[in-house]
């Protein structure tokens, strides 16, 4: 059986910017979750949760033996911090929609 | 072993630490770095305001604070405080050092990042689906290209005490005195890299002692209101340890390193900078004792062929202006009002790209996902930019008067308007570039 947590509980990120281009690192603080972040935490799943806000692709790369993995999202800062309107223009908390994120965990799973 | 302090991760980075770390520090250098893709735009803008400004705005302060200690201890200061006005920075940082009664202080000043020259309207800008400067179809008020080790060694070998850029790859700010101190060959890719690591860690001064970091109950960091700013110790292969001065607060660990090394990063193999091609994809992190991380295993390969540029454009005027609602149904009559700025602005022309947000409620993430809660606080926060400043006061004038002519209760009404910047980028071919160092003596 199986349950579902934020990712916020298990994971910690970081949102940079550059230009339009926004890219979130998340790292698992248990190494034991990468697996499942691995697999579950995806470019689609993440495209499929903010289709208005990331625009264009999404990239992922993994850094395996930092237990971390890199979210590169095109056209996603409406515009760039010299260019939105909104409050947030460099995406500082992007990193917090990502952890906003369901995942699933084995029910028995400490914690 | 090389001790390089890094004193500003960005253009209003804070002050006192830093001046912890040339009294306390030990240092070899102290690097400053204030330019964003943002901070740069506003250096443009003060500089077509006041031809004598243009630089970081804490320079004076910075100096004041840091440099006789600098002087004393033998530190080194590298900057790029300089922004969109070098040699204008170079003479505040002299009349510091005059004021301050420190003789013998020289100032090396790099220029050359300055090429507006190289712009024209057939500029191809990569950042924005490749349309052309012509097709941005706003005037062109600034071109930065991003210098590296080549355009900053030459400072230090001119013995300055303090080395002041523009527009300058960060990491290369921290790497010119490791390439300069420990005469690493210019081709050395594995060690530019390495070297690269270095910087990008620290670029970001607190943000990889506990800063940008705290999330309480998850990520605590002691005594965050006195975080301290970084020390790198680098021996002469490039290997390093992250740490900080032992009485400061914040902390350095693994994740706090793990959460830097990513940041701003795409492809953590292809890490471009004006120096080298880093591969960030092998770093090993590894904890040695409190508060010291040992970094290693940075790779590179040859730097890239052409140069990134920021050309920045009249963005016209940025204005903002909120009012806020608090109490039972806070949250309707919040949406009322934003309703009703639509209703008064939305049907007229110049008002096409009107932002309303209500703060408290879906304000940060309003375009990623629909609200979720109601607030019993909320602001109503308008946003436009426009090369009418007549437009944007009238915006302004419109949330004003919701004190009287909106819901009940409105309140905390607050109004700006700013000149506005925009920023993409170009690609430009390294040998175009010239950089040149003058001397500046106190």
């Amino acid at each position: 059986m199986t349950r579902h947590i934020k990712l916020h509980e298990i994971a910690h990120a970081r949102a940079g910017d550059k230009g339009n281009t926004s890219n979130v690192s998340v790292w698992v603080y248990d190494p034991g979750d990468y697996p499942l972040l691995k697999e579950q935490l995806t470019a689609d799943r993440i495209k499929a949760a903010y289709p208005d806000l990331i625009q264009g692709p999404i990239k992922r790369y993994a850094l395996d033996h930092l237990h971390g993995l890199n979210f590169v999202m095109h056209d996603a800062l409406e515009g760039g911090v010299n260019t939105s309107l909104g409050l947030d223009s460099h995406g500082k908390s992007w990193s917090f929609l990502i952890l906003d994120l369901d995942v699933e965990v084995p029910d028995n799973r400490p914690g | 072993m090389l001790r390089l302090g890094c004193g500003a991760g960005f253009s209003s980075d804070r002050l006192e630490p830093a001046i912890d770390l040339a009294e306390k520090g030990a240092l070899d250098y102290l690097v400053f770095e204030t330019i964003g893709e943002r901070t740069l735009a506003f250096g443009h803008r003060d500089r077509q305001l006041d031809p004598k400004r243009g630089y970081n705005p804490q320079l004076a302060a910075r100096m004041r604070g840091t440099l006789a200690a600098c002087k004393r201890h033998g530190t080194r200061i590298v900057t790029n405080m300089g922004v969109a006005n070098v040699v204008a920075a170079a003479e505040v940082v002299v009349d510091v050092a005059r004021s301050q009664g420190l003789s013998g202080v020289t100032v090396a000043a790099i220029e050359g990042d300055d090429v507006s020259d190289l712009i024209g309207p057939d500029t191809i800008l990569f950042d924005n689906h490749d349309k052309t400067v012509a097709e941005i179809g706003r005037p062109v008020v600034g071109a930065n290209v991003y210098l590296g080790i080549d355009a900053i060694i030459p400072g230090l070998e001119t013995g300055a005490d303090v080395v002041i850029t523009g527009r300058v790859a960060d990491p290369s700010m921290f790497l010119s005195p490791l390439v300069h101190h420990y005469g690493w060959k210019r081709d050395d890719w594995q060690k530019l890299g390495q070297g690269t690591l270095v910087g990008h860690l620290m670029e970001c001064g607190m943000q990889i002692t506990g800063g940008y970091f705290a999330d309480p109950g998850r990520k605590d960091v002691p005594r965050l209101a006195e975080c301290g700013y970084p020390i790198a110790e680098v021996d002469e292969r490039g290997n390093c340890v992250i740490t900080k001065l032992a009485d400061a607060g914040g902390m350095v660990t693994p994740r706090t390193v793990k959460e830097q090394l990513l940041y701003e990063v795409h492809d953590p193999a292809a890490y471009l900078t004006p120096d080298v091609t880093a591969d960030f994809s092998g770093v090993t992190v590894q904890e040695t004792s409190r508060d010291r991380v040992s970094v290693a295993n940075g790779n590179g390969h040859k730097r890239p062929d052409k140069l990134k540029v920021t050309v920045g454009f009249d963005g016209g005027f940025f204005g903002e202006a909120g009012v806020s609602y608090a109490g039972p149904n806070a949250t309707a009559r919040a949406a009322l009002a934003r309703d009703i700025l639509r209703e008064r602005l939305g049907g007229r022309p110049g008002f096409e790209a009107l932002r309303i947000d209500l703060i408290g409620i879906n304000a940060l993430h309003a375009t990623a996902h629909a609200p979720r809660a109601e607030s019993d606080d909320v602001r109503v926060h308008a946003a436009m930019r426009s090369a009418n400043r007549d437009d944007v006061a009238t915006m302004l004038w419109e949330v004003e008067s919701l004190l009287c002519c909106g819901p009940a209760g409105g309140g905390g009404y607050r109004g700006q308007i700013t000149p506005s910047v925009i920023t993409h980028s170009t690609l430009i071919d390294r040998d175009a570039v010239r950089p040149s160092v003058r001397i500046f003596r106190a």
